[in-house]
């Protein structure tokens, strides 16, 4: 019996370890391990064997069924893998096929240049400030030193809704807002983005509406460095830290000493991108702040000159043309 | 203003200095500089010859064979077509070897069997524009002036190795519309010595002429002075002069008009001649004119005056519009030889108004526009006066008669040291402030630290002491002030809750697959109403005053016609399919006169037509230009904004699809629109079905509820779903179902989806199937299936009730 059950194990471990397949492996396990299978076949004579024999007999036929138990479990995850790998082998995709599309849209340029500018400008401790559109003639031009017959207002002719209201010409008009509006209170830090308007026929260079970023600060002691500082650290910020950057004198109604301040483009030479200058005494004043005990500089950045340069952008129309094949191309700003 | 370097360096040594340099410097220092402009277009070799002979071409009826005396051992014989060539003139010859603009070479040649060496040349072929030139000029050869020398290069006679630097003056800056005032700011900017001509004041002869000024008010013209000038002979003016103006931009006309230009050009006082004759008793009235008033000016055109309109009579008739041009019966006439010059102060106010009244423009009016400068009104007529008698024979005929003003005086302006440090953000050394001063020539005392400063006359853009700071801080270099960062008190920036939620809003439409677009803010009628904006309906659009065009005329209450335009315009270039977005401000009259300003309103808007993705290998195309594909992006937005509770109204409106349109709604309030296009309309822009949405934000955003967001604990125990398909009528809305539902379910009902909407014939006419699968469970225990049926059944009760819905 002894031997009967060595030879059946030699004879089911051959079985086991060469089944083809998960199913080959199953009918071996019923065969010699089922209840009605060959390992009990043999047991049911032990009744045949003496005292002595049958233990020894029922310990080494526990040890044949554990052996092969083994064995197929060891045969069935070898069986798995394998099955599972030649699965997996039939189931190649062609990685480079594209996906499914999402859609992702995109901000336009004006409006991604000002989200970046405002995020500059926050850091430097600036709030946004905004004001109307349609303006008085008074804060639009005559509290920025700009009386009604002065020169400075051929520069910009203007969109008049009534003799005494028009579309702003300049964002400087909130400037004077918010000094007004914060009763000589400092310090004022902001910067206000916005849609300005003047009677310019619309060309590759002219748009009869376009968009400014101003900028105010009003402190006791700031001074032309905090001026040059300031936009130095934003212009960087922009257009990258290697980037060469000028200060011109200029002239503007409502600052002074007042600047214009270029940066070098490879191919265009000096290029203006914005003016600015310390606040003219008669600005403060009018505001409500002491010329004598504060200072302030302000600037006018044209959002759309700062677009066309930073993406050698050809015609101003671009950005009011709104053509799809134009705007997607800023997905990333 | 036309710099001449030639003319510039009589005043300036600039020895060493480029026309290139004096750019950049300038540009440094607050003039802008764009163009230099070189008066040779590219000629060498063209001298001055002298026409010795002049026959006609033996086989050539239009050509003459001419022998030209060049300055060589031999005349040249050289043949030329134009008719105006004749002996003993003086010409420009382009020699054998010679370059002509347009990079013509000139060689030896036969015509019609006839050597040439070479050829008399043409103002235009030397490059001469025609504005600089006489009407004589501009036809045939160029004929020289006598004062032209046989064998001189003709770049030099004409002054044709001149430069002109264009200076962009800002408006504060009018003291350098003179060579004087370019000089004095070359001298101070590159520290080098000012040269200006002494001008020889010829005393005065016995009153020969009657001459008498009188000034209705000093305001007008604070100072009027002129004199009288007889034996003039009319002619050209010398070459060198033409030179001077024709590259300052002013065409030679006459020695009289020219000696006016020049000293202008030169002093920056613009200077007029009236033909004594006409001025009768030599009588000067200034005044202002009658409204209705008629002047004929020299240009030819009648113009009818008004009363702010300043005029120069004699007490009779008008001779002149002030400042800004002469009359035809006055004008300087080839006969004319006896002249009264004219020198004088305007108010800029005036003038300016009048100009642009008139629609005239002229370098003197711009002058006087600008203001000149009072002290140089008598320097200038005596320079005049003096160019006069030295290049046009003239004689002083009466003294000079001054009207108004005599004397114009310095201002002192004050600067102190502590408050240049300030606003500099650097501290100077005194030297160096007062160096500055020296050499912009404005006499300066310092003591204890304030400099006291006489700011001259000659620049009335100093007045006060920051106007000094200016003046130093652009000669000290503005690159030369360290830079630093601010300062003072420290604040946080940031932006406002409105604002955050602005770029929240777009920047999500962004994710969404949405593209951002910006309009014009200012539109045409017919446009505005094509489609109605029920929000702001009522309030009709601002126009403005003087519009451009009919197509920017008005200020937009809706930003959705302009969104149909972007969408059109795209279409029409080959762009089928468009998801945009917009956030801007629409404008709304708060009262009908326009008083007041308007009140500015921010909406949202977006537009989908054409796909919203388009097919690809692995997928169906999503229609963008459906309402649902547009709802459910809205429903993203509204959930991204803590906005819950929206109600959806079907309305039919003006320019929508009449039965798929929404009002969007919240607790009865409007907050916007969302539909299809009226199907006419977006035929008339070729558009296929086109789906838009329109909300007012900041009524939207009072909506949301971000600020109450907490925590909910996440479900403990399962939940218990159901599904239930419904029979109801077809018009019957199914978010009221769905509110029914939810009603009547109460606590446990978590989630309620609806999964189909059908109709059909075997459902019957007017009516729909709809499904919705419900989940039910409780927070605080395993619910039982008996308990949930229990609430099941009286929701299908209720609606079955309610609703006279079948349950399917």
């Amino acid at each position: 019996m002894r031997d009967r059950l060595l030879a059946l194990q030699e004879e089911a471990s051959q079985i086991i370890v060469e089944a083809p397949h998960l199913e080959a492996l199953r009918e071996a396990k019923v065969k010699y391990l089922g209840k009605k299978g060959e390992i009990t076949g043999v047991l049911r004579g032990m009744g045949s064997l003496s005292a002595e024999e049958r233990p020894v007999i029922g310990a080494l036929a526990n040890e044949v069924r554990a052996t092969l138990s083994t064995l197929i479990d060891e045969t069935e995850a070898k069986l798995e893998q394998a099955a599972l790998e030649s699965k997996l082998a039939n189931e190649n995709i062609d990685v480079t096929l594209p996906g499914k599309s999402i859609p992702l849209g995109s901000l336009h340029p004006i409006n991604a240049i000002i989200d970046q500018m405002e995020d500059i400008f926050i850091g430097m401790g600036f709030h946004i400030a905004e004001g109307p559109e349609v303006e008085t003639d008074y804060l639009n031009f005559e509290m920025l030193n700009l009386p009604k017959n002065h020169p400075a207002r051929d520069m910009q002719d203007s969109f008049y809704i009534s003799p005494e209201t028009l579309l702003r010409t300049h964002t400087s008009s909130v400037q004077v807002r918010t000094m007004i509006d914060k009763k000589g209170e400092v310090p004022v830090r902001i910067i206000c983005p916005g849609k300005v308007y003047r009677r310019d026929d619309d060309d590759a260079t002219h748009s009869h509406q376009f968009t400014q970023i101003e900028g105010l600060v009003v402190d006791s002691g700031v001074s032309m460095g905090e001026l040059h500082g300031v936009l130095l650290h934003f212009i960087k910020k922009l257009f990258g830290e290697d980037t060469e950057v000028r200060l011109r004198p200029s002239y503007f109604p409502f600052t002074e000493p007042s600047v214009e301040v270029d940066i070098f483009h490879p191919e265009k030479g000096w290029i203006e991108i914005l003016g600015a200058g310390m606040v003219h005494p008669n600005v403060l004043e009018q505001a409500g702040y002491s010329a004598e005990k504060y200072t302030g500089f302000a600037f006018g950045i044209g959002v759309e000159r700062i677009a066309i340069l930073k993406y050698n952008i050809d015609d101003i129309r671009h950005f009011y043309q709104n053509d799809l094949r134009f705007t997607k191309q800023f997905k990333s700003v | 203003m036309l710099v001449s370097y030639e003319w510039l360096s009589e005043y300036v040594d600039l020895e060493g200095i480029s026309p290139e340099d004096i750019a950049e410097e300038l540009n440094r220092t607050g003039i802008e500089v764009e163009v230099i402009y070189t008066r040779d277009a590219g000629v060498s070799r063209v001298v001055v010859g002298k026409v010795l002979q002049c026959i006609p071409h033996p086989e050539a009826d239009r050509l003459n064979v001419c022998s030209v005396h060049v300055g060589l051992a031999v005349p040249l014989q050289i043949v030329c077509g134009a008719k105006n060539v004749a002996a003993g003139q003086l010409v420009p010859v382009a020699l054998e070897g010679a370059t002509l603009p347009g990079d013509i070479k000139i060689k030896r040649t036969k015509l019609r069997g006839v050597e040439s060496n070479g050829m008399i040349c043409s103002a235009k072929e030397l490059g001469l524009p025609d504005k600089v030139l006489m009407k004589e000029q501009q036809e045939g050869i160029l004929v020289l002036g006598k004062d032209a020398r046989i064998g001189q290069d003709i770049k030099q006679y004409l002054g044709m190795n001149d430069q002109a630097i264009e200076l962009q003056l800002t408006p504060n800056r009018s003291d350098c519309l003179s060579m004087f005032g370019v000089a004095y700011e070359i001298s101070a900017i590159f520290n080098r010595e000012l040269r200006l001509p002494e001008v020889e004041v010829e005393e005065s002869p016995e009153q020969l002429m009657p001459l008498s000024i009188s000034l209705q008010n000093e305001e007008d013209c604070p100072i009027y002075a002129a004199q009288v000038i007889h034996d003039l002979r009319i002619g050209p003016s010398p070459q060198w002069m033409q030179n001077r103006l024709i590259t300052a931009g002013i065409r030679p006309i006459n020695n009289i008009v020219d000696i006016t230009n020049y000293v202008m050009v030169e002093t920056g006082q613009p200077l007029h001649a009236f033909d004594y004759e006409q001025v009768r008793g030599g009588q000067i009235v200034v005044r202002r004119a009658v409204e209705g008033e008629q002047l004929v000016t020299l240009d030819g055109v009648t113009r009818t005056l008004d009363d702010e309109t300043l005029i120069i009579t004699d007490g009779q008739e008008i001779l002149g519009l002030a400042g800004i041009m002469g009359g035809e019966s006055s004008e300087v006439k080839p006969v004319t030889t006896t002249i009264l010059l004219e020198s004088a102060y305007f108010d800029p106010h005036k003038i300016r108004s009048s100009s642009r009244k008139l629609g005239v423009r002229s370098e003197a009016n711009h002058r006087f526009e600008r203001g000149v400068n009072p002290e140089r009104v008598q320097p200038a007529l005596a320079r005049a006066v003096q160019l006069l008698r030295e290049l046009a024979y003239g004689e002083v005929a009466s003294e000079v008669v001054v009207a108004g003003l005599e004397e114009v005086e310095d201002i002192e302006v004050t600067l102190r040291h502590d408050r240049l440090t300030t606003v500099m953000g650097i501290e100077l050394e005194e030297a160096e402030v007062l160096s500055i001063f020296e050499r912009l020539q404005f006499p300066v005392t310092v003591e204890e630290g304030v400099y006291r400063v006489k700011a001259p006359v000659r620049r009335p853009d100093i007045n006060i002491e920051v106007d000094l700071i200016e003046e130093v801080a652009r000669l000290y270099g503005y690159d030369r002030i360290p830079t630093s960062l601010p300062w003072g008190q420290q604040q946080p920036g940031g932006r406002t809750e409105w604002q955050e939620n602005r770029r929240t809003i777009r920047h999500t439409l962004r994710d969404l697959g949405l593209n951002e677009v910006i309009t014009y803010s200012l539109t045409s009628e017919s446009l505005e109403g094509e489609i109605t904006y029920p929000l702001t309906v009522p309030h009709i659009p601002i126009p403005i005053a003087m519009p451009m065009s009919n197509e920017h005329a008005i200020l937009r209450t809706n930003l959705l016609p302009q969104l149909v335009q972007v969408a059109a315009h795209n279409r029409n270039h080959g762009v089928p399919d468009i998801s945009i977005y917009e956030l801007s401000k629409v404008y709304l009259a708060s009262d009908v006169n326009q008083h007041t300003l308007p009140e500015e309103r921010f909406q949202l808007a977006f537009l989908l037509t054409g796909d919203y993705h388009p097919s690809s290998w692995i997928q169906a195309p999503q229609k963008g230009g459906d309402f649902f594909t547009a709802k459910g992006l809205l429903t993203a937005l509204l959930e991204r904004l803590c906005i819950t509770g929206m109600e959806y109204e079907a309305i039919s409106i003006d320019g929508f699809h009449p039965g798929r349109t929404a009002l969007l709604k919240y607790d009865k309030h409007v907050i916007g629109v969302l539909g299809q296009l009226h199907p006419s309309l977006s035929k008339k822009y070729d558009l296929d079905d086109t789906v838009v949405c329109q909300l007012d934000l900041e009524n939207l955003l009072q909506l949301s509820s971000k600020d109450d967001l907490i925590y909910q604990p996440i479900p403990r125990y399962p939940g218990i779903t159901r599904d239930l398909a419904l029979i109801i009528d077809e018009s019957l809305p199914v978010s009221q179902i769905e509110a029914g539902i939810r009603a009547v379910t109460g606590e446990l009902l978590k989630k309620v989806t609806l999964f189909d909407v059908f109709t059909g014939e075997q459902i019957g006419t007017g009516k729909k199937s709809i499904a919705f699968n419900l989940v039910y469970r409780s927070d605080d225990r395993t619910l039982t299936d008996e308990e949930v049926q229990s609430v099941h059944d009286g929701a299908v009760a209720f609606l079955v009730d309610t609703f006279k819905a079948k349950l399917r």
